[in-house]
């Protein structure tokens, strides 16, 4: 809450602005028109691979395979010379310390999931004492659910209140707050629950879990980033946008950078406000890399199982 | 131009289907290609001029693209797991399908046949031995895994056996010589096999290719499986030979550069390269299990016995 000097910037979150649905519709059909080719495919795809979050969050993630994760993170393929790591791998809490250890040095940063992460339906104590040990841990992002069924009954303090509570618990981890638009229902309510994270400390917001059938989706995606502009014109605030879950190719990233670049501005266009949650981007990306350089399409044999 | 197309139309339309000329407007068919179960234009834009023998436009192809052959290999490589898995019994249902769909639509062939330039005794001919032929690989779904498999005489303490396995996504040039024949004789050992393919038809008796993926369709084939493009053999044989992701190729086109620069771009990947530009698809030798089995790879199992009674059998 301390972002907010004045309680009287505080806006009443029913009176959040309506989506106009068919609006939104068209406008995301318009940026999946655009072509993007040669040079510019290039820089944008290596954008791409900077941007993304390389994510495990199953239960039966071992230390393992968040190392190997980790090493894909820096060596995404180390046959190409000049590639980007990733912004950072996203894991649970009880991997946060092992990923941290593994990412030394690399500039990779450890983003972990919280608040009884996916359902988010634990007590306040639990929620804050799962960040505070990913926080102990060395994560240096924090990635909390909403409690989605008080939203659905119109308890936007209790919301608003858990949001800022979390982002207490963080310190200077940066708080991502999943909205889980998926089970949100209309863009109305997505409108309205990124509204009332922004105002309650988050420092970015991000669709989805990834673990229900309709994660991130365009649509979604712009109503977020209309409300992160128009937050930033009344705050002065930037708030970063993370579109998580079900983004796993190439060119619906490209896609996706388009919209961040002509709703937001290149000053979103970086790892440090503008993220991709995805476990099999990366080597899509890769593979259309490649081809780029080789002019031969490839083929998944020849890249590292993610 | 289009006023032009439209006379030339009706007339093929007289020829074709002896029907007299009325004032009804034709319907004409949009000839598309066939990726992943849909019927998509060419991602080009592109079109060639389809013509019969006395130099008539019977259809504006497409001339499908790289772009389209890629699609297709993603179609077809997430086709390939499913069909792979599919009962070898269930697989020769499903070829079964696809021979009593084509013998439903046996004048359609054979007219479309005519209309490329065949007589009508050998279209005939054609469409019966390609439904044959369809009849004769659904047959043999279930059969070759014995036939190609084989127990090893091995000196340790191990059973020892080889079966092939299906090895993937195969692209195909059809033979230039006939429309459906080349076609089916090329895909049905392919399938038959649980691989898919990607086939590029004939340039100049193309009608038929668009009509067979059309059969294709109405037979429970699952989409991607078997995707067929029209287009240009000089366009496309490099992009089709050099595509890391297919496993196998088969050329049964008949320009010797081509295939040798087939052959030479194929070797990165190691995809096997066949040579079917001699066969005569209308003889004999034109089916066998041998087409199956080209597209095989071999997998040997060592699996420990113990030998407790000590006796000399080897399991």
């Amino acid at each position: 809450m301390s972002r907010i000097k004045s309680k009287s910037l505080l806006p009443d979150f029913k009176l959040s602005p309506t989506v106009d649905q068919v609006g939104i519709e068209e406008r995301t059909a318009r940026f999946q028109t655009r072509s993007i080719k040669s040079e510019t495919k290039v820089v944008g795809l290596k954008k791409v691979l900077n941007m993304i979050d390389l994510t495990t969050l199953e239960g039966k993630d071992t230390p393992g395979k968040v190392k190997q994760m980790c090493y894909k993170a820096q060596h995404l393929h180390d046959s190409m010379p000049d590639l980007p790591t990733t912004a950072a791998v996203c894991v649970y809490p009880s991997m946060v310390s092992l990923a941290k250890a593994e990412l030394i040095g690399s500039g990779v940063k450890v983003a972990s999931v919280s608040t009884a992460f996916p359902s988010g339906q634990a007590p306040m104590e639990v929620k804050i004492s799962d960040t505070k040990f990913a926080v102990d841990q060395g994560a240096d992002e924090i990635d909390m659910v909403i409690s989605r069924g008080r939203f659905h009954a119109g308890d936007y303090n209790f919301v608003f209140d858990e949001i800022a509570a979390i982002k207490e618990a963080c310190g200077r981890a940066r708080l991502k707050v999943i909205l889980e638009t998926g089970e949100l229902g209309t863009l109305d309510k997505v409108r309205r629950a990124s509204d009332i994270a922004m105002y309650a400390g988050a420092d970015f917001i991000k669709t989805s879990t990834g673990k229900i059938a309709v994660a991130a989706t365009m649509p979604v995606t712009l109503v977020m980033l209309e409300a992160i502009k128009d937050y930033y014109y009344k705050t002065g605030i930037m708030i970063g946008m993370k579109p998580a879950g079900g983004i796993s190719k190439a060119k619906l990233a490209l896609h996706y950078l388009v919209m961040v670049r002509e709703t937001l501005g290149d000053a979103w266009l970086t790892n440090e406000w503008f993220r991709f949650g995805a476990s099999s981007l990366a080597n899509d990306v890769l593979m259309q890399l490649v081809k780029q350089e080789t002019g031969n399409y490839q083929s998944a044999d020849y890249f590292s199982i993610d | 131009m289009a006023k032009t197309v439209t006379k030339k139309n009706v007339k093929v339309l007289e020829n074709g289907n002896g029907v007299a000329k009325t004032n009804r407007l034709s319907v004409l068919k949009t000839y598309k290609i066939y990726i992943g179960g849909k019927f998509p234009r060419t991602e080009s834009g592109r079109y060639y001029e389809l013509k019969d023998s006395s130099g008539n436009l019977l259809a504006n192809m497409c001339l499908s693209s790289r772009k389209d052959y890629r699609n297709a290999v993603v179609a077809a490589r997430g086709a390939f797991g499913p069909w792979a898995d599919r009962a070898a019994f269930n697989r020769g249902q499903i070829l079964y399908r696809i021979g009593e769909m084509l013998e439903g639509r046996r004048a359609q062939f054979v007219d479309e046949l005519m209309q490329v330039g065949s007589s009508k005794l050998s279209a005939e001919q054609e469409v019966d031995l390609s439904v044959d032929r369809l009849i004769y690989y659904a047959g043999w779904c279930d059969k070759y895994t014995q036939i190609f498999s084989s127990v090893n005489p091995v000196a340790s303490a191990h059973f020892n056996f080889s079966v092939p396995e299906p090895t993937g996504v195969v692209a195909a040039i059809a033979s230039e010589s006939t429309g459906v024949l080349g076609l089916v004789s090329v895909i049905a050992p392919v399938i038959a096999g649980g691989n898919s393919i990607i086939a590029l038809a004939s340039e100049t008796k193309a009608l038929c290719a668009v009509s067979f993926a059309e059969v294709i369709n109405s037979s429970d084939v699952p989409g991607g499986v078997v995707n067929i493009i029209t287009g240009k053999e000089d366009e496309l044989y490099k992009h089709m030979s050099t595509h890391m992701d297919v496993n196998s190729f088969i050329y049964a086109g008949s320009n010797a550069e081509h295939f040798k620069t087939i052959q030479v771009n194929a070797a990165d990947t190691v995809k096997r390269v066949l040579d079917y530009s001699k066969v005569e698809w209308t003889s004999e030798k034109g089916q066998s299990p041998y087409y199956i089995s080209d597209h095989q790879e071999t997998k040997t199992t060592w699996h420990p016995i113990e030998n407790i009674g000590g006796s000399s059998s080897k399991y």
